[in-house]
């Protein structure tokens, strides 16, 4: 593996369940203090990816690596790195908030005298101070939502999976849960599996999309939010001159009537012609009110990704 | 790691009405079979008395109470087996313990020294019983341990077995639905046989019932108790492996 500080090396990894195959020759790496979204539409392997990784699910063929320890042949040590929050948190509703948290600790080997201050820290990080003492089972969802998030950092692992957790939250709770994300990306990795895109947007580094069970993007957000400009302005204006003004600007291709007043101005990339419009129109006297580059939404870009057939688009 | 999972599995025994309304119908059920033997006892202590070498209080009250205890607790044990692992996949928990850094294993030996815990606790109840007696004469300990000893193997054989049933599935009842077929047909396993005289060898070794009579009776032989372990570990093993084989593509 090319790079060395990669937690998780996920190499050529297929999962079949019996004729179908959920996952296809899979590989990448997660580098330490990553955020990553992991994208796709529902059924594309996400989750199924993600129980590998943590062990709950073998791989039919490939393998997977965390910290070096094969999820196979050393699980117990490949699994100390890793925190898990499944799409459905392994919540024992039974048990008060502060009991779960205990038996997790204790499950992921915190020492009995450290137990304690790792609850404390577990429920100040996911905003669960006052909860303690309340049972599980009466929580509203957000809540218990923040108890499973709990459970995965508990341990303070290096690696922090979670398996679309704003899934039924309300906007304000899908807020915090975000800010929360983000905030533990500061000190550890994170994978985080959604459909939703602006959650991409606003947390991650990293993004993956995977459709099919094939990956088909692997690159820093940077990259996806460039894949959504195009070459084109949408310009209205009051006083609209003759379309052949418009053509011969410097730097427009085409130019194609929207509506009374409105053009779209076709460009080469990265070779804007707004300057030139707007100065255009000042001098003509066009009465601009109107400019604005034309992007597509993550949205766009999404579904261009996961339609086109799968033909190793990797970027 | 056992000792933890152990523990939160008794502790949401105890949690649920489940635990608590075993324990009280088991104990109101011993106790009424139990006064029906003290009751016994009494009508026949005159004749007793005059018969040279005459059963005990031991032979006459506690040895029939383990008998039926086992009986009664047939029935019960799969109610408190069921839910150990099929609950779990039924609430979809078990990812907890799958992605923790324990073993298979471990959480099989949690789970069943859970439910042997709370096994240890029914059956310190249900010696309460004989104890009682004490209040009024003195008891064979040789044959209270041996018939103790005999219902802790049994309940223990029968948690594994409750145990493997319980991983098989995800439906709680269907685990002791089947938990119960399995202990019933292995119980009963020696009946045909037993009429015959050319009955079966090995049915009649495979029965729980036989190694668990002659153990009550006093008679402590190591192939009965090696019977019981052998059943034991025979299915943590098959549990172990089975939960193994969730993650396995198939």
């Amino acid at each position: 593996m090319e790079a060395q500080d990669a937690l998780i090396v996920v190499d050529h990894v297929t999962r079949l369940y019996g004729p179908n195959t959920a996952v296809r020759d899979l590989s990448f790496q997660l580098r330490r203090g990553e955020v990553v979204g992991f994208l796709g539409p529902n059924g594309a392997g996400k989750s199924t990816t993600m129980q590998m990784i943590t062990g709950n699910l073998a791989p039919s063929a490939g393998r997977i690596t965390v910290g070096g320890a094969d999820i196979l042949d050393e699980p117990v040590a490949a699994k100390a790195r890793l925190g898990y929050l499944p799409e459905q948190p392994p919540l024992y509703r039974e048990l008060t908030v502060d009991e779960y948290l205990r038996f997790c600790a204790r499950l992921n080997r915190i020492p009995r005298p450290e137990v304690k201050e790792a609850v404390a820290r577990a429920k100040a990080r996911c905003g669960l101070e006052a909860m303690g003492r309340r049972l599980i089972g009466n929580l509203s969802k957000g809540y218990q939502q923040r108890v499973g998030i709990a459970q995965a950092i508990i341990h303070q692992p290096d690696v922090v999976i979670l398996d679309e957790p704003t899934v039924g939250l309300d906007p304000i709770q899908i807020r915090e849960i975000r800010e929360l994300i983000r905030e533990l990306g500061r000190d550890h990795s994170v994978i985080l599996s959604t459909h939703i895109l602006p959650e991409v947007q606003s947390v991650c580094d990293r993004v993956l999309i995977i459709n099919r069970g094939e990956l088909v993007f692997d690159d820093r957000i940077e990259a996806l939010t460039r894949r959504m400009q195009t070459s084109a302005l949408v310009v209205a204006l009051k006083r609209p001159p003759a379309l052949g003004e418009l053509e011969e600007l410097p730097g427009v291709s085409a130019v194609e009537v929207l509506a009374e007043g409105r053009f779209r101005l076709h460009h080469a990339p990265e070779l804007s012609p707004a300057e030139a419009v707007a100065a255009a129109a000042c001098r003509g006297d066009w009465g601009l009110f109107e400019l604005t580059p034309e992007r597509l939404s993550l949205e766009d870009v999404f579904v261009n990704l996961t339609c086109e057939e799968p033909t190793g688009e990797a970027a | 790691m056992v000792w933890v999972i152990a523990a939160r599995e008794l502790r949401s025994l105890f949690l649920s009405p489940l635990a608590w309304s075993v324990l009280a119908v088991i104990q109101a059920i011993l106790a009424y079979l139990f006064l029906g033997q003290v009751d016994l006892y009494l009508t026949l202590q005159p004749r007793l008395a005059a018969m040279p070498g005459a059963p005990g209080v031991t032979e006459v009250i506690v040895t029939p109470l383990l008998g039926n205890a086992a009986v009664v607790l047939l029935l019960v044990i799969p109610l408190l087996t069921m839910r150990l692992i099929a609950e779990e996949r039924r609430n979809q928990t078990l990812p907890l313990l799958f992605s923790a850094p324990v073993t298979m294993t471990q959480i099989v030996l949690g789970k069943y020294l859970g439910i042997l815990g709370f096994l240890g606790v029914m059956l310190g109840l249900i010696l309460l019983m004989p104890l009682s007696l004490l209040a009024g004469g003195s008891l064979d300990w040789g044959l209270v341990a041996s018939g103790f000893m005999a219902l802790g193997l049994l309940l223990a054989a029968f948690a594994s077995a409750g145990l493997y049933m319980s991983t098989l599935t995800r439906q709680p009842t269907v685990a002791a639905v089947s938990g119960f077929g399995l202990l019933l047909l292995l119980w009963i396993l020696d009946w045909g046989a037993r009429g015959e005289e050319q009955s079966s060898p090995l049915l009649a070794y495979l029965s729980v019932l036989r190694h668990y009579e002659s153990l009550l009776e006093g008679v402590f032989k190591s192939s009965d108790v090696i019977y019981y372990l052998l059943f034991i570990v025979t299915f943590l093993v098959l549990s172990v492996r089975r939960l193994d084989a969730d993650r396995l593509p198939h």
